[in-house]
């Protein structure tokens, strides 16, 4: 598997041949806080780079999760929809929302790596 | 308008408070613990909330007082004994609710506890009826905070020796540190509890007390959970100056004299509502799933007719399971009546549910 990826709306991404397996980040999870509800996209569905794909909510607010990268949808997460509690604790490991064929990899080459994301995240707080 | 901080503000962000604008104030929404964590320990240890935004408003005057708030409130003042609390409204004119409150009689007269957003608008209301007999002050000088949780009455007991004899909704006033300061026995979250009126200058003093004895802060985010499955509107929200207390579900709050004899604000529209019901009703709502139903959600019958709305809606961490309050025609508000709820554009199943989630634990 290649090295995670990082996008401004604070979802990763990791390759594993033409499958991307993508979730929120461990800095998303803190801004969210306690998650509640969590809805992940059904196999087959099409996504668009930048595309609704997910829906997280906290106990304060639902929020959007985007695919980071366009593609079909392979598999959804249905274990953090029974538990969402478990994206808390491991948002960047076992809680990935959905995995996807992508269709052009120069999308995820373009995206952050892992020390630019620790940057701006501190550059953009809260 | 310049953002207002409470006495507490420095203290609070020494705690590890993440703030919010909360009407006109800068306000903790949670501490380090986070929403749930601060909710199950209120609810099975102890926490304290900084509510001193809220308006402590104190009236004085002669016997014609009570008959000027009665114009506005639906309480029954005459027969309010000394110490007592009781949950109340200002009514407008339609019978609309301007807000809603907490009026306590008092040696001189009353003191009403008022929401933070709607004090100023509340005081210009209430002004309408009062006359150079009366005496009005909103105390600033006065912080107020709600201890609330299972394990309250011993923590403060040790602190204010004889809060353990105050019953649900009376008070009195205790010394504290050379001062006087008032404790009612009551709150907001479904729990046993005390809300302590005490000066900005030794608040700090008696958080530090609180604080050592495992007492967690606990923020509005928790706030609005605990107080959602104990089934208590919040204004602004479940309640706002079109909604009358019949629609509300909340007859039970206008006294049992005063609906017989009225003379109130609203009261022709309020006698005929109470005669004949209204056509819509403020019910629980329980998703069948663990989709949330936040405010603004349309509700729908099982039939797909557009029946109602969700007026607050949030995960309930003690019930485990989301839950919500709204209004629907009161056809529909039978408790397990099915309906549906839209949730960004898809229906889900749901249904009308007893208030309140969580059972009440109020010391009578």
């Amino acid at each position: 598997m290649s090295e995670k990826k990082f996008s401004k709306k604070h979802e990763w991404v990791s390759l594993d041949g033409e499958v991307a397996t993508v979730g929120i980040t461990k800095h998303a999870t803190e801004m969210l806080g306690d998650i509640v509800f969590v809805e992940v996209p059904d196999a087959g569905k099409a996504v668009e780079k930048e595309g609704q794909a997910a829906v997280v909510e906290s106990t304060k607010a639902a929020s959007d999760v985007y695919s980071p990268i366009s593609g079909e949808i392979t598999e959804g997460n249905k274990a953090i929809a029974d538990d969402p509690g478990s994206v808390n604790t491991d948002p960047e490991g076992a809680s990935w929302f959905f995995k996807l064929k992508i269709k052009d990899k120069s999308e995820y080459d373009s995206l952050m790596s892992k020390d630019d994301y620790d940057k701006f995240c501190k550059e953009n707080p809260s | 308008m310049e953002v207002q901080k409470t006495a507490l503000y420095n203290y609070h962000k020494n705690l590890g408070a993440k703030f919010v604008p909360f009407a006109g104030y800068e306000m903790p929404i949670q501490y380090k613990d986070g929403i749930v964590k601060e909710h199950i320990s209120t609810r099975t240890h102890a926490g304290f909330f900084d509510v001193s935004h809220m308006g402590q408003f104190f009236l004085e005057g002669d016997e014609t007082l009570i008959a000027a708030l009665e114009k506005i409130i639906p309480a029954d003042l005459n027969n309010l004994k000394i110490n007592h609390s009781k949950y109340s409204f200002l009514l407008n004119n339609e019978g609309g609710i301007i807000d809603d409150l907490i009026i306590t009689r008092t040696e001189k007269g009353f003191c009403i506890i008022l929401n933070a957003a709607c004090k100023e608008n509340d005081i210009k209301q209430i002004s309408q009826f009062l006359t150079k007999n009366h005496k009005q002050l909103l105390n600033n000088n006065l912080s107020l905070i709600a201890l609330q949780g299972p394990k309250s009455v011993k923590i403060l007991e040790k602190l204010i020796p004889g809060v353990t004899n105050l019953k649900f909704m009376t008070g009195n006033n205790f010394d504290y540190e050379g001062e006087k300061l008032y404790v009612t026995r009551s709150g907001y979250t479904g729990e046993d509890g005390f809300e302590i009126s005490i000066s900005n200058k030794k608040v700090e003093k008696f958080i530090d007390y609180l604080i050592s004895n495992d007492v967690k802060p606990i923020g509005l985010g928790a706030r609005d959970t605990l107080r959602l499955e104990a089934g208590l509107c919040l204004y602004g929200h479940d309640l706002n100056e079109k909604i009358n207390p019949v629609e509300a579900n909340l007859k039970w709050a206008i006294a049992k004299k005063r609906k017989e004899v009225g003379g109130f604000n609203g009261w022709e529209k309020i006698k005929n509502l109470l005669a004949n019901g209204s056509e819509k009703i403020r019910v629980g709502i329980k998703p069948d799933g663990k989709v949330i139903a936040r405010e603004n959600t349309k509700i729908f019958s099982s039939d797909n007719n557009e029946i109602g709305f969700v007026t607050s809606g949030t995960f309930g961490p003690s019930v485990n399971a989301p839950v919500a309050m709204g209004y629907v025609k009161s056809e529909f508000s039978e408790i397990g009546t099915s309906i549906q709820l839209e949730v960004r554009g898809k229906k889900y199943g749901g249904k009308i549910s007893e208030l309140p989630f969580y059972k009440k634990s109020y010391v009578k």
